[in-house]
């Protein structure tokens, strides 16, 4: 079947097999990596992209499903200038070990902070609570999330 | 100027937040196929028939390999070579590998694997360690069952016991944890018409695969290489099992001349790969009025399931580690790894002493509530100070930072024993200690190699054989070298490991990276520093010991030349600036008939406080905040430290709360995922306080030594010790589940 959608900020329009998953059409066959398989049951979060800016397991989905939507992922996000503080306060406070989980946790946190430009930690947390991480305990994650928000309330002054 | 100690960035964090694509299954070969395991659906049996006909009549199929399509040894190369890589005759656990399914995508390969044919005749299995030790009609190993069995033989416990004025004598129990790293095992194999192959994929330790490789292949060492891609998390379970993905990949890309990857799916990764060592634990120990430990007698058994791989060096660890860290003049410990038909278990981030120091940290609190002595005060009673000898007769003469972990957190929490109660409130102690730098255990572990190269334009590429594998090894090694060679951090690189570029440096376990490697590259910066420094003394015309090098510039009273003018002139002279460096591991000494001797080189240390709430309506625990100190030698990276403390301390808290898995009576894991298996989520995450100690290590680089595995090893006993504080009620049996809680809490 034919889909297109909005990805990154452009339009495609590509031929589909009915029963591709999202992430298979990002990561196979678009070469968009960032996105990564953790579990492929929508339980880890590793495979997080924004659809219509809601995060969402892209591992879940079908490509067919994101017909004439709007798909984010984190190539999208990393490259667009608004999200720069959160890769910024994710690289200084020391949230990333080995790394797996950040390009989800990233896409999860730049819909978080659409949403409330000065979330509280539980708030954090909760927004964060289908992204697991097995390395860091949150501690730095959850700092730097607060960080971003600082930092974006500050650029935007 | 300088940057060791400080709180730099981690060196490669900037391609891991944006999402570029490092990990094995990011990558792309041309030609390339997938791979799928058939594995045994049941725990022991006699393979009858393997039909493959169904299989490869799925469109893109490629092949299906078996054990006699090997061209050299059916075995993974460990300790004890007892594991088949592809199963013979016998299945002895439910997922051991028996074929390899090969196909042009990877849901084919999967298909294909799911249908195979497996006929088996299905035995009696042995599930529990306790049943299976000296059983007498079915033999799994040796013929009693019994991987290794050590002992620990000081003083005289008779005379001991019947001297002391108080005695605990218990049972414990630890479940499996798995190791849970969010990146699934991936390996990609590719073999090259020069008769050579090459592995990439996620590890730990590429020495350990490329043994694997050359074994099954019979192949020299020099035909087959070893890259590391970014590993997405470890934890030891990325120390022996990805030899096994490597073989899996490498036999049908080795036959069929084109590159194989192998990624497991999640459940798949859950059921059959390593995991920690279920324990049981049988605990007597014994202290008189004054408050000193006079008796400890444990014996300590491990599952280490079907086949042996690191079973017999998770319970040397184990067995040193059994009587805490506390001085004791009669310990008698028995320990024994045993066979199961189980999938099995192997490195686990503290390497047998988690399950075991929950039995010592809560038999002390039990001994100083029966002596009416504070925990904070027995413990102080008893830990090892300087000179003072530990449970296997080793004398320690320095870096013993403990007495000062347990005043941090007892500072920093600003509790005391005398602080009031609140109603459902605890407070928990745990003190513990690790073997660190190596020693007895893993003596032909105690070598690694460097490499550093010093370019024209003063930047330096350099080369270890351990691995980044999230713990931050890069950095620390990259800040190391920065400050050896006076340059900034940013002109260093570190390259992918990689085992053609440096000697056998073994694997990365036993946190030994920071000491193994950090002293490796000091040698090899040594080497070129030598060069520089006579460079340096040719130019300014003066005799060497008088050149100070600081901030990039060589100075000698007020000439002053930059370091980038002495590398060139060494290039214009055509001296080489390029180096290798060795590290070997002072020597030890340790007798396994008594259990006496030096075990390791030296030892880190930690003290965790926990404070917890327990609900008594519903028995649930919550964690409010954990207080952590570790005697680190030197933080190198201060910042990375404390990440290696907060994310080990959570993964103790899932040790302690939730994590369990589950087998049935047929061996079958039951929750091979994470909605079942559950790990700490952000929302479970407690208010941790990081707390450094530095007590240098006089042979460590900078007088650091290792720790990462530490901050996990003592947070269940803290909390354990807690919800015993908060509500009276004392749980033997890990996780603290709120059922059991709750059960106990009824009955009072």
């Amino acid at each position: 079947m034919k889909l297109r959608f909005r990805l990154n900020g452009k339009f495609i329009a590509l031929e589909i097999p009915g029963a591709e998953r999202l992430i298979d059409l990002l990561r196979e066959r678009l070469d968009l990596v960032g996105t990564k398989e953790g579990c492929g049951k929508g339980e880890c979060g590793a495979c997080t992209v924004l659809l219509d800016g809601k995060p969402v397991c892209s591992c879940l989905i079908l490509a067919a499903q994101v017909a004439g939507r709007e798909i984010v992922t984190i190539e999208g996000v990393a490259a667009d200038k608004r999200y720069a503080q959160i890769l910024n306060a994710f690289e200084e406070t020391g949230a990333v070990q080995c790394g797996y989980c950040s390009p989800g946790m990233i896409v999860s946190t730049a819909a978080l902070l659409e949403k409330d430009r000065h979330p509280s930690n539980e708030e954090i947390k909760r927004a964060l609570a289908g992204n697991l991480c097995r390395c860091t305990g949150y501690s730095k994650i959850i700092e730097a999330v607060s960080r971003a928000s600082e930092l974006m309330a500050q650029d935007q002054k | 100027m300088g940057v060791v100690g400080k709180r730099v960035a981690r060196v490669e964090g900037h391609e891991r937040v944006g999402g570029a694509g490092l990990f094995a299954d990011d990558l792309k070969f041309h030609g390339m196929i997938h791979a799928a395991v058939v594995r045994s659906p049941v725990a022991r049996g006699l393979i009858r028939k393997l039909d493959f006909r169904r299989a490869l009549k799925v469109p893109g199929v490629k092949g299906v390999f078996t054990f006699k399509d090997i061209p050299g040894k059916n075995c993974v190369p460990i300790v004890i070579d007892d594991q088949p890589f592809l199963a013979e005759k016998y299945v002895n656990y439910v997922g051991e590998p028996i074929a390899v399914v090969v196909a042009e995508s990877r849901k084919a390969a999967r298909t294909a694997a799911s249908i195979a044919g497996v006929g088996i005749n299905e035995l009696p299995a042995l599930l529990d360690p306790l049943k299976a030790r000296n059983h007498r009609a079915i033999h799994l190993f040796g013929d009693d069952n019994i991987f290794r069995h050590m002992k620990i033989r000081r003083g005289d416990m008779e005379k001991a016991f019947a001297n002391c004025d108080v005695i605990i004598e218990n049972e414990y129990r630890t479940p499996y944890q798995e190791h849970a790293y969010i990146e699934p095992q991936a390996m990609i194999a590719i073999p090259y018409p020069d008769g050579s192959i090459e592995i990439r994929g996620s590890m730990q330790c590429p020495f350990y695969v490329r043994k694997a490789v050359t074994t099954i292949l019979d192949l020299p060492e020099s035909k087959v290489r070893v890259v590391q891609c970014a590993t997405g998390g470890g934890f030891g379970g990325k120390e022996d099992v990805p030899s096994l993905l490597a073989c899996q990949a490498a036999l049908p890309a080795w036959k069929l001349g084109v590159p194989v990857k192998l990624v497991y799916d999640r459940a798949e990764d859950m059921i059959s790969t390593s995991k920690r060592h279920p324990g049981w634990i049988h605990y007597k120990s014994g202290a008189t009025k004054d408050g000193v430990l006079r008796a400890v007698e444990a014996e300590y058994v491990i599952d280490g399931g079907a086949y042996s791989t690191l079973s017999a060096v998770v319970l040397f660890r184990g067995t040193v580690h059994a009587a805490g860290p506390y001085k004791c003049e009669n310990v008698k410990v028995d320990s024994y790894a045993v066979a199961t038909n189980k999938v099995p278990t192997g490195a686990f981030r503290g390497f047998g002493s988690p399950q075991i120091l929950f039995a010592v940290e809560s038999q002390m609190d039990q001994l100083a509530e029966k002596l009416g002595i504070n925990p904070l005060e027995f413990r102080r009673i008893n830990i090892l100070r300087k000179g003072d000898c530990t449970v296997t007769g080793q004398k320690i003469e320095h870096s013993i930072g403990l007495e000062e972990t347990l005043d941090r957190v007892i500072q920093a929490s600003g509790w005391s024993p005398s602080t009031p109660k609140e109603d459902g409130v605890g407070f928990g102690l745990s003190t513990i200690f690790y073997g660190v730098g190596l020693g007895a255990g893993g003596k032909h572990l105690a070598r690694t190699g460097a490499r550093v190269m010093l370019h024209e334009d003063g930047s330096v590429l350099f080369s270890v054989g351990t691995t980044e594998i999230g713990q931050g090894m890069a950095t620390v090694l990259s800040q190391i070298v920065a400050d050896e060679l006076s340059v900034p951090l940013s002109w260093v690189c570190m390259t992918p490991t990689d085992t053609s570029r440096v000697p056998d440096s073994g694997p990365t376990v036993a946190s030994r990276s920071t000491t193994m490697s950090g002293n490796a590259l000091k040698d090899a910066c040594l080497k070129i520093w030598g060069v520089l420094h006579d460079e340096a003394a040719c130019m300014l015309g003066q005799m060497t010991p008088e050149i100070a090098f600081e901030d990039g510039l060589a100075m000698c009273g007020d000439r002053k030349i930059p370091l980038l003018d002495i590398i060139k002139s060494c290039v214009a002279k055509r001296r080489p600036l390029s180096a290798e460096g060795w590290h070997i591991s002072p020597p030890t000494s340790f007798d396994s008939d008594t259990g006496q001797g030096d075990a390791y080189v030296t030892y880190a240390y930690a003290s965790n406080l926990a404070k917890v709430k327990v609900d008594r309506e519903t028995g649930e625990v919550t964690v409010l905040k954990i207080w952590s100190a570790h005697d680190v030698g030197k933080a190198i990276n201060p910042a990375l430290a404390e990440g290696q403390i907060e994310g080990g301390t959570l993964q103790g808290v899932g040790f302690a709360l939730m994590e369990e898995m589950k087998t049935d009576d047929k061996g079958r894991i039951i929750n091979p995922e994470f909605s079942t298996y559950i790990i700490p989520t952000a929302k479970d995450q407690p208010e941790i306080v990081p707390i450094i100690v530095e007590h240098p290590y006089p042979d460590g680089p900078y007088g650091a030594k290792g720790f990462g595995e530490q901050p996990l090893m003592g947070i269940a006993p803290a909390i354990a010790n807690a919800v015993q504080d908060a509500v009276g009620v004392r749980i033997r049996d890990l996780p603290l589940t709120a059922e059991k809680i709750w059960q106990r809490l009824k009955k009072k």
